[in-house]
């Protein structure tokens, strides 16, 4: 008898023990939600895991209140269809309260703000597991992070006093107040997101897929025109045909040109690209070369 | 894309040329990004080193790029048509001894590097054990820098025959041999024409091909609960299911099953996962497995078969690595323990002896473990585990000692037996 797993289901069971295992050892877990690919695809692999019962645990949006409007959409519609609770993490309302200044200028993002939000609904709501949906061969500071990854009192990671992590024996013991960022997906890579979303046929917000936008152009990304945005002069806008391969902040996440209308044409997109998802579209990562090491150091995703 | 998952450990130091190689399978396979390039010829330049340092590719803490070193297993990936491919990359240097455990404790194939000029040294031994004693099925030893020995075959079966000599004291079922140079690209990807009296494989295409499918225990059931499923919902009233990894052996409905440690018996109805039921469920599957009867069980628990079950005890024998500087193994010390789905408490009763891994001399008047050192010890356990031997199942076999007042993992266990 021949018995041999596809990668993409050795993952995926690889994700469904590793969910499993966190909730069990855990008492309050929370899956954070960005709307993004690869945050749906933590979603369905937390839906498969305790099916045929109801996902065990709410479901967290960080919103910096600069989202695309179809994300939010798509976040709603998922989350409406699994019947799942969502609790949401306004940068907004900390911004409103003073608790964080936003920045200003054409270059302001809100994006190193979410830590306060997001630390503050972790401590309030006492959630001990924290799922999110960090991939290591997204950067190379993520790399390095386990899949149960310790947090201290104050949501800090600290990279070089992490548990060695052997096996598929996790260990998830934590202290009152210290709490666990569990990541299920840290072996996939982006080719693995797409394949496995052509497999499953997970749907997605509408802005992965080439549209019509208008645009103009920064850093050699094209950012959608919004209100949240400043353009420097001469950055003038124009109609194009674009796609976006993250999705993060309208002011930090960038588009590019793209006719890739299916997840079929964006894997064969994906497969002759030279460039990272991060590099492509990114402008959060760009500011120096451990900027994700420091705002993850602070608690951030 | 029917790609197989095979995972890989490597581990050398920069003077071995593992960076090279593994920058070189990377971008031979596009792995490397222009930007990840860029970046990295930017900061190579901001050093003033001669070279584009691939090393950074994978250093990418803040230390570890201030300080030229690697602290830490680095994971990468790559693919080729075949197969996907996740590696863990750990640094060679004596003190990582810690790292190399991590890295091969989920290794399929294990790489070792050594320099052509060089020859055999202690850090090759120190490699190879590592990765026999944490069973990892295939070692391909690298014989690197060909170039540097003008491509010779005498050179080159030289280390071949030392190493065997060296393998015949450890126990590798499987070990292959390829000669390389990684900065020319010599058998790396593509079989080179500068060693026409080396028929075999590219590096590479030896990954490929390995056949790793067998490698997991097909024979012994062993199913550790890890979470069972009651769903409370109308449509799901009594629905009861005992989720988890199938770590042994083939389940099918049907089968009769013994439960540990009640020892009750039953027989599986369904195995059910979330695209529906299927007929049987095989390592590393996660599945959701429906009993006739209605038994109490819960996480911890294992199902296996009434006929071959595993070891149920409370005194193990077992192999520990110790993984932290901040205290010692010593007998009398009680840890936590976790053993598949399951956490006791173990006291260490008796330390035999430290193995000096480059020597392999078993020091039986040493009672006790520093960092990155391994010996044989005897626990005791709070609650019996069901155990099988590390060499015949590297899940029932293994286990992880947590210290109480720290939560941190400080050692790594694999089991040899019950206590004689």
């Amino acid at each position: 008898m021949h018995y041999q797993l596809s990668h993409l289901s050795a993952l995926e069971a690889e994700g469904v023990h590793i969910i499993r295992e966190a909730v069990a050892e855990g008492e309050r877990p929370v899956l954070l939600f960005s709307g993004g690919k690869d945050s749906a695809v933590l979603l369905w692999l937390a839906m498969k895991a305790f099916h045929p019962a109801r996902i065990p645990f709410p479901v967290m949006h960080v919103d910096t209140g600069h989202n695309f409007p179809e994300v939010l959409e798509f976040r709603d519609r998922t989350i409406g269809a699994i019947g799942a609770d969502l609790i949401v993490a306004s940068v907004q309302e900390a911004i409103d309260e003073g608790r964080v200044i936003e920045q200003t200028g054409p270059r302001a993002s809100r994006n190193r703000l979410q830590t306060e939000p997001l630390l503050r609904a972790i401590t309030s709501n006492k959630f001990d597991v924290v799922f999110g949906g960090a991939r290591r061969d997204e950067e190379k500071a993520r790399a390095k992070e386990r899949v149960f990854s310790f947090r201290d009192e104050f949501g800090q990671w600290d990279p070089k006093n992490q548990r060695p992590e052997l096996w598929s024996l996790y260990n998830g013991r934590y202290r009152v107040g210290e709490h666990m960022r569990v990541f299920p997906i840290s072996n996939w890579t982006e080719m693995d997101i797409w394949q496995y979303i052509e497999r499953e046929g997970i749907s997605l917000p509408s802005i992965y897929f080439s549209h019509q936008r208008k645009v103009f152009a920064r850093d050699g990304m094209l950012m959608a025109v919004s209100d949240y945005i400043q353009q420097f002069d001469g950055e003038e806008p124009f109609e194009a045909t674009v796609r976006f391969r993250t999705v993060g902040d309208m002011s930090c996440t960038g588009a590019f040109e793209s006719t890739a209308a299916t997840v079929a044409e964006i894997i064969a997109e994906v497969s002759a690209t030279r460039i990272t998802e991060r590099g492509a579209s990114r402008a959060d990562d760009r500011t120096a070369e451990a900027a994700m090491e420091d705002r993850k150091k602070e608690g951030y995703f | 894309m029917a790609m197989e998952l095979v995972r890989l450990a490597t581990t050398g130091s920069v003077d071995d040329g593992k960076s090279t190689l593994i920058g070189r399978m990377l971008y031979d396979t596009k792995q490397i990004f222009q930007d990840q390039l860029e970046a990295i010829e930017e900061a190579s330049k901001q050093r003033g080193t001669d070279y584009v340092d691939l090393a950074l590719l994978t250093d990418g803490l803040r230390a570890e790029r201030e300080q030229g070193i690697t602290i830490d297993v680095a994971y990468r990936y790559f693919a080729t048509p075949k197969r996907k491919f996740v590696l863990a990359d750990t640094p060679g240097h004596i003190q990582y001894t810690r790292n190399m455990v991590t890295g091969a404790s989920t290794a399929d194939i294990a790489l070792v590097l050594v320099d052509a000029r060089a020859g055999i040294v202690e850090q090759t031994r120190r490699h190879a054990f590592i990765a026999s004693l944490l069973r990892v099925p295939h070692l391909v030893l690298c014989v690197n820098k060909m170039d540097l020995v003008d491509f010779s075959e005498d050179r080159y079966n030289e280390i071949v025959d030392e190493f065997k000599d060296f393998a015949t004291r450890l126990d590798i079922h499987d070990l292959r041999f390829v000669p390389v140079s990684a900065l020319e690209g010599d058998n790396v990807v593509d079989e080179s024409d500068r060693t026409p009296w080396y028929t075999g494989p590219s590096v590479l295409h030896l990954l490929e091909d390995i056949y790793v499918a067998s490698d997991r225990n097909m024979i012994d059931v062993r199913f550790p609960v890890q979470y069972v499923i009651r769903p409370h919902t109308m449509e799901h009233q009594d629905y009861r299911g005992y989720a988890g990894q199938v770590v042994g052996g083939v389940l099918k409905p049907g089968d009769d099953v013994m439960v540990l440690p009640s020892g009750f018996e039953s027989k599986i109805v369904g195995i059910d996962t979330f695209d529906g039921p299927v007929d049987e469920a095989a390592p590393p599957m996660s599945v959701t497995v429906r009993l006739e009867d209605d038994l109490d069980i819960s996480r911890g628990d294992m199902i296996c078969r009434p006929h071959n079950h595993p070891d149920v005890g409370q005194d193990i024998d077992a192999m520990v690595c110790w993984l932290t500087d901040q205290s010692q193994l010593r007998p009398g010390v009680k840890y936590a323990i976790k053993h598949t789905t399951r956490w006791a408490r173990a006291l260490v009763a008796d330390m035999q002896y430290r193995l000096d891994i480059n020597t392999l001399h078993r020091d039986e008047e040493s009672h006790h473990l520093s960092l990155n050192e391994i010996g044989r010890v005897r626990l005791r356990t709070t609650q019996p585990l069901f155990f099988d031997e590390y060499r015949r199942n590297r899940e029932t076999g293994s286990f992880i000692l947590v210290d109480e007042a720290t939560n941190a993992t400080v050692g790594a266990g694999m089991i040899l037996g019950p206590s004689q």
